[in-house]
């Protein structure tokens, strides 16, 4: 099947029109366990795409390798032309790819606007003599909060601006970390289960500040556990299982793709054996 | 019992320049463990090096006060290199064990017999304050505080340990509220979310540990230079925990904090010696002899110790919202 | 002030070979002695001067610390004492010119130095050795192999020591700087059974063993538990266990006093070719043998065993699988404490029994562990092997005041290398 994206037609590996991230052969062992085995990965330029997969199919390892946070056995990947490959996380970043975690890392202990200007790249006060130059970063400080306010109010955090991010909900703080990631107006922006234990309400609004990060012209690739959550707001998606990626192409083609269906009755199946376990020992109580 | 006298006793504790002298190891704790998180037990080494670097650079050398000075706290800046590079990648709990491991390996060399010609061994080292003293602008007479008396030495040291203090606090204060200390609150935080922002994280824990380390290099060469004595049971395991106590005592994320949690230690400390003596010389307490009020008070460190972390860890003067411990 | 501050630096001390001297020292003289009256001085350091079995008299020491200085010449029977007013390191030195004739230092050159740690304790004794050295013309290798054979004991010693701290961690992230004062109670409740009481070995080791699980347990149900409960942070358990350590410690120091106590006289000597060691090390070795197979069979053959290792693992996992995580916890401190006990006994029959036992090898016992990777006991008994090694065999090479350094450094260098220790796994990110 014929798509815009996709040089040719979308199948596992395939080349895309204009990609933004290129990897190939990349391979993580962990023991004798292999958790991603990657052959050929391509992240189209401009668009959402969504990473895909039961649990255990690699997507935060690969997530982590990608952005410098773990070492792969073996692979190379470029980002917008520039070899990536054995790069330090913050070098990754700085480059502008920035990504979330999957476990929200807000900083309790910083204010929200605090949280925010630490996402700003380019802050000569960072610099330890520079510190105490305060003319020296003034203006600067000045130029990050103004966008910090900016991104707190579009992102609906404006009223928590002085407070600590511990006092934030579970959803707030992953809003937070979303905007923080924005603060150096990176290219890609790479997001692992924005939406995990976001509730129902917040979801729709956090889709909807992905779909306008795309508006902006930002790249986005986010990870997500739950297919059809997808759907809606992805343009391509990838699924990865066991390791490997199974399928990828538009939402509507992917889902009906039996290699996906069979990855995900694959994981189904382990997690209803997962509940009937749990069910056994409480009945053995 | 003179109540008067251990008053004055105690009072005289609080403006001390061995007070000082941990209060300056503190304030360098605070930014190591307070504003980025380290877990460092070997803040006693970085003071040690400061102590026997300016001895050393004094007594072998022949250099004056600001020379030595320089060199101690390259000694202890050049540690903190050392330290930093190998062990700031482990994690906190690996990082606790591996300061506390080096710092009683380095103490163990400045005590070993071989080298005594330049670390004096097991005695120390002494008398190297001449061309710091010649300094002292003070008329040479003693001067009375209430039943203490100071000597004109002794007033000088003071004044300059707490000048120290005072300037080491300002340089602490500019530092935490600049963007450079942002970054390090956000290390304290959560270093692997500071690096995805594109900060290069081993570079800040790399300058904390050596500013919060020159700082305990100062504190050493005031704790030193009291006396003029420097002996390696000194710098044992003691030193940094009681610099733990006082940090936590005021509040590890607070530069008042060490200052007033290192006054109020030591004047407890005192006034609790002199109560204790008084009650054993009175024969109120006839399980006791004198000697082993002195081992009370180390055990009273380890009680506050273990019931500030407890139940107060944000200290005295700590936010309760911004209570020190993760993980 | 001065006492307090010139603090005592307990680890890494040089370990005063021979035996001791005991004096029913009193210090009840006044603290601050400034005035130079010896008699209201409240320290003491002493020895006897012996060649072979022959008291030498006459011979005059003198003890110096900074300014202060003191001298005493040795009586008919060869025994002096000097009286010194405050706590420290004293260089005690011979005046080689008052050697009688017929009697000669073993080392002319550095024999005629010693030092007196008086850091902690109101006595110490300082011995320095005349006569042949009967270890002169010893090659290389025999001295290897008597290094080997006496760090393999060390290490097993460590080894027993250290998978009490290793089983905590791992089931329940503590890092416990108080398990040195279990090791210090084991051997002076040791002392206690056996020497003061003087009942049979095997049941003073049993009591010992006893008091110190009794210890362990209270310690976990009165602190651990609790502070667990109030899901209180893992760096701030670490750092309530070094408060508790002190407060521990100084109460050992209370109740039982500062002097180091000899429980086993050495046991009978015998010869192994270039090792000379004695009965009771090398019942001492077996009896540590068997309880690292005990662990190893309790580990991986029973219930309990296995439950405990899956606590380690993930401890939530292990709960939703069923089993009983406090339970779990309970019975390894009841273990951890029982092995730290025996660790007690065998250190204090060999070497020698004081409030500081435990905490001088605390360091070496958290080498071991990180050595080996945080939480395995296989790792803790590797590593502990390891260090117990490098400290014996590094005195054919550094000085002997540096041995333990040496382990340390050891341990640094291996956690540049392999950050997750020898048999630790690599965790993941994120």
């Amino acid at each position: 099947m014929a798509n815009s994206i996709s040089v040719g037609a979308a199948s596992p590996g395939c080349k895309k029109v204009d990609p933004i991230l290129v990897a190939d052969n990349v391979t993580r062992q962990f023991g004798g366990l292999t958790a991603v085995n990657v052959e050929h990965l391509e992240i189209p330029r401009g668009l959402i795409t969504a990473l895909i997969g039961p649990n255990g199919a690699g997507k935060t390892t690969m997530f982590n390798l990608l952005t410098g946070f773990d070492e792969p056995n073996s692979g190379r990947w470029t980002f917008d032309g520039t070899d990536l490959a054995g790069v330090a996380p913050y070098k990754v970043a700085r480059m502008g790819m920035i990504r979330t975690f999957q476990l929200t890392k807000a900083l309790s202990l910083l204010t929200v606007i605090d949280n925010m200007r630490l996402g700003a790249q380019d802050q000569p006060g960072e610099g330890f003599i520079q510190s105490f130059l305060r003319p020296i970063w003034k203006k600067r400080e000045a130029q990050i909060s103004e966008r910090a306010d900016e991104l707190l109010q579009r992102f609906k955090l404006d009223s928590k601006r002085e407070d600590y991010a511990a006092s934030l909900s579970g959803g707030q703080r992953k809003l937070l970390e979303m905007a923080r990631a924005l603060m150096s107006e990176p290219k890609l922006v790479m997001l692992d289960e924005p939406m995990a234990g976001v509730n129902p309400a917040l979801t729709q609004s956090l889709l909807e500040h992905i779909k306008g990060l795309k508006n902006d012209g930002t790249t986005v690739l986010f990870v997500e556990h739950d297919m059809h959550m997808v759907r809606n707001i992805a343009d391509w998606v990838i699924v990865m299982a066991e390791g490997k990626i199974v399928a990828e192409g538009p939402p509507a083609q992917v889902m009906k793709d039996q290699a996906v269906i069979d990855a995900y009755l694959g994981a189904h199946a382990d997690t209803d054996l997962g509940t009937v376990a749990i069910k056994t020992i409480k009945a053995g109580k | 019992m003179d109540f008067l006298n251990i008053l004055n006793l105690t009072g005289g504790e609080l403006i001390g320049a061995y007070t000082a002298a941990y209060v300056l190891c503190a304030l360098g704790l605070a930014m190591h463990f307070g504003f980025t998180g380290l877990l460092n037990f070997g803040q006693a080494a970085f003071a040690a090096l400061g102590a026997y670097g300016y001895a050393i650079a004094t007594l072998t050398f022949g250099w004056p006060w600001y020379s030595a000075t320089l060199f101690g706290l390259v000694c202890s800046a050049l540690f903190a290199v050392a330290l930093g590079i190998p062990t700031l990648r482990l994690r906190a709990d690996y990082l606790a064990i591996v300061t506390i491991a080096s710092s009683q390996a380095l103490v163990s060399v400045f005590g070993v017999g071989q080298y005594r010609d330049v670390t004096g061994g097991s005695n120390g080292l002494s008398q190297f304050g001449e061309s710091f003293y010649a300094l002292n602008f003070l008329p040479d007479q003693r001067i009375e505080l209430g039943v203490l008396t100071y000597s004109s030495n002794e007033i000088f040291i003071r004044i300059v340990a707490w000048s120290l203090v005072i300037l080491g606090a300002l340089l602490l204060l500019i530092l935490t509220r600049s963007p450079w200390g942002r970054v390090l609150k956000g290390i304290r935080e959560d270093e692997d979310a500071i690096r995805s922002l594109g900060k290069n994280v081993f570079v800040y824990k790399l300058q904390s540990l050596i500013i919060g380390g020159t700082f305990a290099s100062l504190g050493g060469m005031v704790f030193v230079m009291t006396s003029q004595t420097n002996q390696p049971v000194t710098w044992g395991t003691d030193f940094t925990f009681m610099t733990w106590t006082i940090l936590l005592l005021g509040g590890a994320a607070t530069i008042l904090g060490p200052i007033v949690g290192g006054m109020v230690f030591f004047a407890l400390l005192m006034f609790l010696q002199n109560i204790l003596e008084g009650l054993v010389n009175l024969g109120l307490l006839p399980f006791l002899d004198i000697a082993q009020v002195g081992q009370i008070r180390y055990l009273l460190v380890g009680l506050v110790l273990m019931l500030l972390v407890i139940f107060r860890p944000q200290g005295i003067f700590g936010n309760k919202k911004e209570m020190q411990f993760n993980g | 002030m001065n006492r307090l501050l010139k603090g005592p630096a307990r680890a890494l001390r040089v370990l005063i070979a021979g035996f001791l001297i005991f004096a029913g020292l009193l210090s009840a003289s006044p603290a601050h002695a400034e005035e130079a009256d010896p008699s209201t001085y409240a320290y003491t350091i002493a020895g006897t001067m012996l060649q072979e079995e022959t008291p030498i008299p006459g011979i005059k020491v003198t003890a110096t610390l900074g300014d202060f200085s003191a001298s005493a010449t040795s009586n008919e029977w060869g025994e002096w004492s000097i009286m010194v007013p405050e706590l420290g390191q004293y260089q005690v030195e011979i005046d080689k010119s008052t050697i009688p004739e017929g009697f000669a230092l073993t080392d002319a050159e550095t024999g005629a130095i010693g030092i007196a740690d008086l850091s902690e304790t109101d006595f110490a004794a300082v011995l320095f050795s005349f006569g042949e050295d009967t270890s002169v013309g010893t090659s290389f290798t025999d001295l290897l192999v008597a290094r080997i054979f006496a760090g393999l004991n060390f290490g097993l010693l460590l080894a027993i020591a250290s998978i009490g701290i290793s089983l905590i961690y791992g089931t329940t992230g503590l890092n416990n700087f108080a398990h040195g004062e279990m090791v210090s109670l084991g051997a002076l409740i040791m002392w206690i059974t056996y020497i003061v009481l003087d009942q049979n070995i095997l049941l003073a080791a049993l009591l010992s063993i006893a008091a110190v699980t009794a210890f362990g347990w209270s310690q976990d149900a009165g602190l651990w538990k609790p502070l667990r409960k109030r899901r209180m942070g893992l760096n701030q358990m670490m750092i309530v266990s070094i408060g508790f350590s002190i407060v521990a410690r100084y109460l050992l120091l209370l109740f039982f006093g500062g002097d180091t106590k000899d429980i086993g006289g050495g046991g009978n000597i015998i010869e192994l070719g270039p090792i000379f060691t004695s009965d009771i090390t090398l019942i001492g070795m077996a009896i540590n043998v068997i309880a690292l197979a005990g662990v190893a069979l309790f580990l991986t053959r029973t219930r309990v065993g296995k439950a405990t290792r899956a606590v380690s693992d993930n401890a939530s996992l292990a709960a939703s699988t069923g089993i009983d995580v406090e339970r779990i916890i309970r019975i390894v401190w009841l273990f951890a404490a029982a092995l730290t006990g025996l660790a007690g006994v065998l250190y204090g029959l060999q070497f020698q029994a004081s409030w500081l036992t435990g905490f001088d090898i605390l360091l070496l016992l958290f080498a071991a562990v990180t050595l080996g990777g945080l939480g395995t006991a296989l790792g803790a008994t590797v590593g502990a092997l390891i260090i117990g090694m490098v400290v014996e065999v590094s005195t054919l090479f550094i000085p002997n005041e540096l041995k333990y350094a040496a382990a340390l450094v050891i341990l640094v260098i291996i956690l540049i290398v392999r950050p997750q220790g020898v048999l630790g796994k690599k965790q993941r990110i994120g």
